[in-house]
């Protein structure tokens, strides 16, 4: 469960170009929902996620994770029980590495990274099994170096380095942004199986809404710091591309575009 | 082949403040100038210790701690302080100088006649055939057992962090990993071994000088580039390899230049100018490859 209370987030503060993002900004994601996030730019979706992981602060209010008070917890403590993947796939992956040294790397995380060896040999075929039903070549190309290989790829690296451990959340920062319709649709059901067989609470901001109407089993739309569609299970299922595109146009007009 | 073998000393010496200079400027993409100032820190730790009669294999752990505590401190200026990374540096560089000053007690500390890592009972009792090889393969030994150290730790799970913080920061903190202490440990590492290196070459030379450090970073940073962008395509030869061969190579420029009838005044000027050359040149290959392909 995680929990955002009275969220207040102004950008600027004390100059003329003082916003207001949010005001009195609440958000709850119950255990096991895939929640997508539609909404314009500048609604403050990707700063809603920055705030639940800790990369930029809230002025004021409280996250709360399982329950548990995290406002001031850092970022990299958050990111423990958090897997994050960012719309830039080169964010995701560290380029000069090697595909094997990359999932060494992720799948150490929580552990201690001590002396001991990084790289274990007797993973390569776990390693190329688990990249095998991407379909995408990966695990014949284990000692190729991150950085050789396409958005679409990487952007598939990334996803399984941040869910190769156990965690209990995913944040999906419009991950397939980046990519072409093809190789978005792959890495949107690789999403869908991970989230599916690790038992994962997700959030995903996206711009595409088919895939907002899709996959999950809640969807949100925000606009100025505010939510103004919140549909789960059932009244979900029950929306049309149409009613999300209308109510999209509205905000869009309000707003001058 | 007097010369020969002395380029290559000075060079295997400087070999390791490069295998420094490599973790910080490539891996870390931090440019370290703590590096003047924990050059000849090594120095003076040594030069003192030296002149004490102190054991002189002691010398080398120490110098490492010493220049990995200066090192950890510019780290935590950085991290901790968020202070720019060049001007990190360049406080703690311009500290050491009254640092290094205050260990010695002065600016210039002579260790003639005294016992030394190439100068004890136990290399003087070598066969005299290998008499003038001493110096050089002990040096060898010290720069190669650096080097595969540092390999060693590189493929460490905490050196793999090393490597992943310099390449995309992100990936540390999505390993719920402090990214900042990762800085650290690899600023404290590489002036480690800067320290280590200017405690073997205050040995070599059998002196400390408040000023030997200037210049530093400038040798340190051509022989990695000079290393790294020469060796690029030969994948057997690991990259600290390359940087230690890059070292060598950068000392036999130098010692060209002398003996082509340079004062050794100049010698700043030349290795100015021939970092110049190394960076330029560097480029100029980078450009072509992008062109081929």
């Amino acid at each position: 469960m995680l929990e955002l209370k009275h969220i207040h987030k102004y950008y600027n503060p004390g100059t003329v170009n003082e916003m207001c993002l949010f005001r009195d900004f609440n958000f709850r994601v119950e255990d096991g929902e895939f929640v997508s996030v539609v909404g314009s730019n500048g609604s403050g979706k990707t700063s809603m996620l920055n705030i639940i992981c800790g990369s930029i602060a809230a002025d004021s209010g409280q996250i709360l994770m399982n329950g548990r008070d995290i406002t001031n917890l850092s970022e990299y403590r958050r990111l423990s029980k958090i897997g994050r993947v960012f719309q830039n796939p080169s964010m995701g992956t560290c380029p000069s590495m090697t595909i094997m040294e990359n999932l060494s790397l992720a799948e150490n995380k929580g552990k201690s990274y001590n002396l001991g060896r990084c790289v274990n040999k007797k993973r390569r075929e776990t390693y190329q099994d688990m990249l095998r039903p991407l379909n995408l070549g990966l695990e014949d190309k284990l000692d190729v170096k991150v950085g050789a290989l396409s958005g679409g790829q990487r952007q598939a690296m990334a996803l399984l380095m941040s869910t190769m451990t156990p965690i209990e959340f995913l944040i999906l920062d419009e991950h397939t942004a980046a990519l072409d319709p093809k190789t978005a649709e792959i890495n949107m059901q690789l999403t869908e199986q991970i989230v599916r067989q690790k038992k994962l609470t997700s959030i995903m901001v996206t711009h595409n809404l088919r895939y907002a109407l899709e996959y999950g089993n809640r969807i949100i739309m925000m606009h100025q710091g505010k939510i103004i569609l919140d549909k789960k299970g059932k009244e979900k299922e029950d929306l049309h591309v149409d009613e999300v595109l209308g109510l999209f146009n509205e905000i869009s007009i309000e707003c001058g575009n | 082949m007097v010369l020969f073998i002395s380029v290559l000393e000075q060079g295997m010496i400087y070999a390791i403040m490069a295998l420094g200079v490599y973790i910080t400027y490539k891996i870390l993409d931090f440019p370290d100038l703590t590096v003047d100032g924990s050059f000849p820190m090594g120095a003076a730790i040594t030069a003192v210790m030296i002149s004490r009669g102190i054991n002189p294999l002691l010398t080398l752990p120490v110098c490492f701690l010493a220049g990995a505590a200066v090192g950890m401190l510019t780290g935590l200026i950085h991290v901790k302080l968020k202070v720019r990374d060049l001007l990190s540096g360049i406080i703690m560089m311009t500290a050491l100088y009254t640092v290094n000053l205050r260990i010695a007690g002065r600016a210039n500390l002579p260790i003639y006649n005294k016992t030394t890592i190439f100068d004890n009972d136990i290399v003087n009792g070598m066969p005299g055939g290998i008499a003038d090889y001493r110096a050089i393969l002990i040096i060898f030994a010290i720069t190669l057992v650096s080097k595969y150290l540092l390999d060693w730790y590189l493929g460490t799970k905490s050196g793999m962090l090393l490597r992943a913080v310099g390449d995309n920061d992100r990936i540390i903190t999505s390993l719920s990993v402090d990214k900042g202490l990762v800085k650290i440990v690899g600023l404290a590492i590489a002036n480690g071994l800067v320290a280590l290196s200017g405690c073997i070459f205050a040995q070599q030379q059998r002196y400390f000088d408040v000023s030997m450090g200037t210049g530093t970073v400038v040798i340190g940073l051509a022989s990695v580039i000079i290393g790294t962008s020469l060796f690029k395509k030969i994948t057997v030869l690991r990259v600290t390899s390359s940087v230690v061969i890059g070292s060598v190579l950068y000392k036999g420029c130098v010692a060209l230049a002398i003996s082509l009838g340079f004062e050794s005044t100049d010698l700043k000027m030349i290795t100015a100018a021939l970092f110049l050359a190394i960076l330029v040149l560097g480029m100029e290959r980078k450009r072509r490859v992008k062109v081929d392909a």
